[in-house]
């Protein structure tokens, strides 16, 4: 018995002292504030700030090789404890949110084909442009859901990527990986958006699409500084936000939608779709 | 006796006594002609007409650019009616020029033909890249480029593919048997472009009346006839020339690395046409067939011919259609309607009903292994597809994903029913944009 | 336009093959051997039978439930799971035994793995192990099966390769009984586990599966080549100590596991060498156990301790290419 205790003590002894020696004879010498920044960063390795990780950015950031103000999941009170880390003043972006520009859920729009395959919005999109007649429209197969470091994108039970804009920080890797680009960045203060993605002429997109934008201009004249109409698709100026939601209501295809209210009857319901 | 094969592959039930024993028949023109500029691999070609101009039969309407590139041709003579983008089989809105035919069907008078014998190696060359000769077996790759190896690669054998592995097709069978004549001229000419003297023909043995007929006929020629092992793919180019001459092409090498080139029979009966009779290639072979094709057939068929003109020709479809397949079942194209045309490439149109469709979701892997066994590039597929899946495209890479020939036999067997060819394809859509970066 | 058309990457046809279908086949593939307990050990072999497959299917049920996920009971592998168990358990388990290794199997052994495919370890060789480790006692309350035995509820008896043990640790030499026993061994007439005790029922499942293409020959070849060699070295060193390499064959859990536990093709290598090696290693590792471990049978050991070593075998054993050793003799 005490024989063991002796052994045992004895080999947890002689552990402790060989990895208590290597940790100061092996120390890397790092640069104190990188690790500071390190502590700073959310931690996620999303790469929205360009870096593989966020070990690598802390390191850009204390040699001065970037910006403090790069990491959008951060947001300003990661700014501030950076700033105050490196002594500096710095002011911070804008934050962002993901939005998709689609309302085309399953029962809304059109398919273009029944497909049978990997669940992945790139691969499908490589058979004959994707699945969905509109060729901007969400495909539904979750890539941006699987991506997403945040868990702040997820497809609704009709098909269709639904931000939480609570949860969604801005990184934009939804953005990059989505192959048909209806997912954009979107300063947060604007809550009014237009939600469709389709630059096919109005005649064209009435056939396939419930909820799409037709470029009948009722927004532009409602809002004339609000809105902008480009190859038959609406979208809303962010820098003058100014009364853009009046228009939501005057929408013929009532593809305008507020995520200030989500409890308002948009397009969201799908009874009131007609 | 066994027969010559590869290692690997399998047995998919061939289908093929749907149409083997059809002769060849003539598709009537249709009301307009759909020729989309973009029909090989390769550079499309340049449209070089506009609406209302006349063209004959043989007339260039769109010119090669660059090395691996041909001209294309107006299958009839008519009018051009459209030069606008038209449905194309990739499901995509491509640049195509429309020709009403006039009835006529006359060839341009330009067009000369000529002796092989008076004519050298470069000269025939010249001819078969004006004649736009692609590969016809499905790949379409332009002919004259796999004439022209570089100086240090030595060629010593021309490998006929007669071996037409993918289920359902018998275009090339019923070439074999009915125009045997042209292929053996053809292989004449390519032997002499090539300078070189062996020539084989590879056929699986599943057509015997073509082996024996061939066999007779090659004797005279010294063109010697290799009956194959029936296994899928025996017809890709990699596994054909290991089962015919036991040499492999290096990895990311082409076939002329060993030592061979390689041509479609029906490939070689069209440089037949194109030196002798001075004709463009502006029509094919094609296999319409299926479960939902009413009379399944072999038709000689105008390049441009809209689908949909095919299944007319067979007496319509059986049922509702469940997917509409340019090509094999193994390799061929998925349709989104009959309205895209046949083009060069067009071995074959499958239809299949809505219930012959299988629309079963996949399952978890479970390690079986059958991928492994059946790939003939001995490949890891499941690993492949764990790669793609988790986006690890660099581990894709090393474990050899652009060596995948996207033959199929992966998927076919696959218990769980995983698309493994289609995440494979991903994995390498991924290298070669990340190759693109670097 | 007809957008009811589908569409798809090739290929589009399929062999036909599926999951269900395989497991459905090694089911099958279990019912001589089944036939064989439930003949020999009457009742209790049917409780135990029952409970440990019922048992399996409802957890795994319960797990796909509490996990969220679609349910995956219809694809037979937790039966199959349920059955490889109860033919690992004694015939006098008790009940809450059979059910709490059901429970461990599916629980332990699968789901928290994230269920078919993705277990690194066979589940039901886990259970067993488990339960062999946690309740030693009744693990290895062995009955004489029907035949040797008047009374149905059995007459407790050591298993061939426990008398063997005991044998050597207390006299230094093999019974008597290593020598003569060998056909009733083979047959069946034998103390072990519900399944393990007739070698011959589980040869005719094996060739079965060998003959319908589910597994392929080289793991069990390879195991069954490499148990018969290494042993046959030590029997023809001295037979009196070591029991000769067809009384390795005959008894314990040998044919199941070459058969139906090595031939897991989740917990295994993919590719045939790697079965080759898997095998070998196996026969290697089940002969020491045998022979120098402390159990008297090392089957359930030997396969887990391969397992672990799958993802090495299998990084190691990539098929070399096409192309990769082309002979430039053009």
């Amino acid at each position: 018995m005490f024989t063991s205790i002796l052994c045992l003590g004895g080999i947890g002894l002689i552990a402790s002292l060989t990895l208590g020696f290597a940790a100061k004879k092996f120390a890397v010498e790092v640069d104190p504030r990188e690790a500071a920044i390190m502590d700073a960063l959310p931690g996620a390795n999303c790469g929205a700030c360009g870096q593989a990780g966020c070990s690598g950015y802390a390191k850009a950031v204390a040699e001065g090789r970037l910006a403090p103000n790069l990491c959008t999941p951060g947001g300003s009170s990661t700014l501030e404890a950076i700033a105050a880390i490196l002594g500096i003043e710095a002011s911070a972006a804008e934050p962002v949110v993901a939005v998709v520009k689609c309302q085309g859920d399953n029962e809304k729009a059109m398919p273009k084909y029944q497909y049978l395959g990997l669940t992945d919005c790139n691969a499908a999109q490589k058979i004959a442009d994707g699945p969905k007649a509109c060729p901007g429209g969400c495909l539904g197969l979750g890539s941006c859901e699987r991506i997403c470091p945040f868990d702040a994108i997820h497809i609704n039970d009709k098909g269709l990527a639904v931000v939480d804009r609570n949860k969604c920080t801005g990184c934009g890797k939804c953005v990059s990986v989505c192959p048909r680009g209806v997912i954009s960045l979107a300063p947060k203060s604007v809550t009014t958006h237009v939600l469709c993605n389709s630059h096919d002429k109005g005649a064209l997109v009435r056939k396939y699409c419930q909820v799409g934008c037709i470029g009948c201009m009722i927004c532009k004249k409602t809002v004339p500084e609000g809105y902008v109409i480009e190859n038959f698709l609406a979208s809303v100026v962010y820098e003058k936000p100014e009364g853009i939601e009046t228009a939501i209501g005057k929408c013929p295809m009532k593809c305008i939608h507020d995520y200030a209210t989500p409890a308002q009857k948009t397009a969201v319901e799908p009874d009131s779709a007609a | 006796m066994s027969l010559k094969t590869f290692a690997g592959g399998l047995h998919p039930p061939d289908s093929k006594s749907y149409s083997e024993h059809k002769a060849i028949e003539a598709c009537p023109l249709p009301e307009e002609l759909v020729i989309p500029a973009m029909q090989h691999i390769g550079a499309p070609a340049e449209i070089c007409v506009g609406k209302g101009d006349l063209v004959k039969k043989g007339t260039v309407i769109a010119n090669a650019k660059g090395f691996v590139s041909v001209p294309i041709h107006a299958s009839t003579s008519g009018e051009v009616i459209a030069v606008e983008p038209r449905m194309h089989p990739s499901g995509k809105l491509l640049p195509a020029v429309v020709i009403k035919p006039d009835g006529e069907d006359a060839w341009d008078e330009s067009l000369k033909g000529g002796n092989p014998d008076d004519l050298d190696a470069e000269a025939l060359k010249k001819k078969i890249l004006a004649c736009g000769i692609v590969g016809l077996g499905g790949a379409t790759f332009p002919a004259h480029v796999k004439l022209s190896p570089p100086a240090d690669k030595k060629i010593d054998t021309l490998i006929l593919n007669g071996v037409e592995c993918e289920p359902y097709l018998t275009a090339d069978h019923r070439l074999m048997l009915e125009e045997s004549e042209r292929l053996i001229d053809g292989i004449n000419i390519l032997r002499k472009v090539l300078g070189i003297e062996r020539a084989v023909i590879g056929i699986e043995s599943n057509k015997p009346d073509a082996i024996a007929k061939l066999g007779k006929e090659c004797i005279a020629h010294k063109i010697e006839v290799v009956p194959l092992e029936v296994k899928y793919p025996q017809g890709a180019e990699k596994q054909l020339i290991d089962a015919v001459t036991g040499r492999q092409v290096p990895s990311g090498c082409l076939p002329m690395d060993a030592g061979v080139v390689v041509q479609n029979v029906g490939t070689a009966a069209a440089v037949s046409d194109a030196i002798r009779l001075g004709h463009p290639l502006v029509e094919r072979i094609a296999t319409v067939t299926g479960p939902g094709i009413k009379e399944p057939k072999n038709l000689k068929i105008a390049v441009g011919t809209p689908l949909q003109h095919l299944v007319d020709q067979c007496g319509g479809l059986v049922g509702e259609p469940g997917k509409i397949i340019m090509g094999g079942p193994m390799m061929g194209q998925t349709q989104l309607s009959l309205e895209a045309p046949a083009i060069r490439g067009t071995s074959g149109l499958l239809i299949f009903r809505k219930e012959d469709i299988d629309t079963r979701e996949a399952g978890p892997c479970i390690r079986c292994g059958r991928c492994v066994s059946v790939c003939p590039i001995h490949l890891q597929p499941t690993l492949l597809a764990a790669y793609a899946r988790l986006d690890l495209i660099d581990e894709a890479e090393s474990a050899n994903a652009l060596d995948c020939i996207e033959c199929g036999c992966c998927t076919y067997i696959c218990p769980a029913t995983l698309p493994l060819v289609q995440s494979i394809r991903y994995a390498k859509g991924g290298i070669m944009a990340k190759r693109r970066k670097s | 336009m007809n957008n009811q058309l589908y569409l798809s990457s090739s290929p589009h046809i399929h062999s036909g093959e599926t999951t269900d279908k395989i497991m459905r086949l090694v089911i099958y593939a279990l019912v001589p051997a089944v036939l064989v307990s439930l003949y020999s050990f009457g009742l209790p072999a049917l409780i135990v039978i029952l409970i440990c497959t019922i048992g399996c299917v409802v957890f795994e049920a319960l797990a796909n439930k509490a996990m969220k996920r679609s349910c995956t009971i219809k694809d037979g592998s937790a039966a199959l799971t349920g059955i490889l168990l109860a033919l690992n358990l004694p015939p006098t388990s008790p009940w809450w035994l059979a059910l709490l290794g059901a429970a461990i199997a599916i629980l332990i052994g699968k789901q928290v793995y994230g269920g078919l495919g993705s277990n690194p370890f066979n589940p039901a060789l886990v259970a067993r192990v488990v339960l062999l480790i946690s309740f030693p006692v009744q693990m290895t309350a062995w009955t004489a099966p029907a035949i040797l035995s008047t009374r149905l509820d059995g007459i407790s008896m050591a298993t061939p390769l426990g008398l063997a043990k005991e044998g050597v640790m207390l006299t230094g030499q093999l019974p008597e009984i290593v020598h003569t026993g060998l056909l009733d061994f083979f047959l069946g007439n034998s103390a072990g586990s519900l399944g393990e005790m007739s070698a011959i029922a589980l040869l005719l499942g094996g060739l079965f599966l060998l003959f319908k293409k589910v597994i392929s020959w080289h793991t069990p070849v390879a195991y069954i080549l490499t148990v018969v060699i290494f042993s046959g070295i030590f029997w023809l060193v001295d037979p009196t100590k070591y029991p000769s390499p067809l009384f390795h064959l005959f008894t314990g859990g040998l044919m199941l596991g070459a058969f139906f536990m090595a031939t897991d093709m989740v917990t295994t290598p993919v590719t045939g060498r790697g079965m080759l090696i898997f095998g070998f290693g196996c026969g290697i590792l089940t002969v020491l156990i045998r022979l120098f471990g402390g159990y008297p049978e090392g089957v359930s050991f030997a396969i887990l301790l391969m397992n672990a070593a799958t993802p090495l075998i299998d990084r190691y054993t990539r098929p070399k290419i096409y192309g990769q050793m082309a002979p430039q003799k053009a």
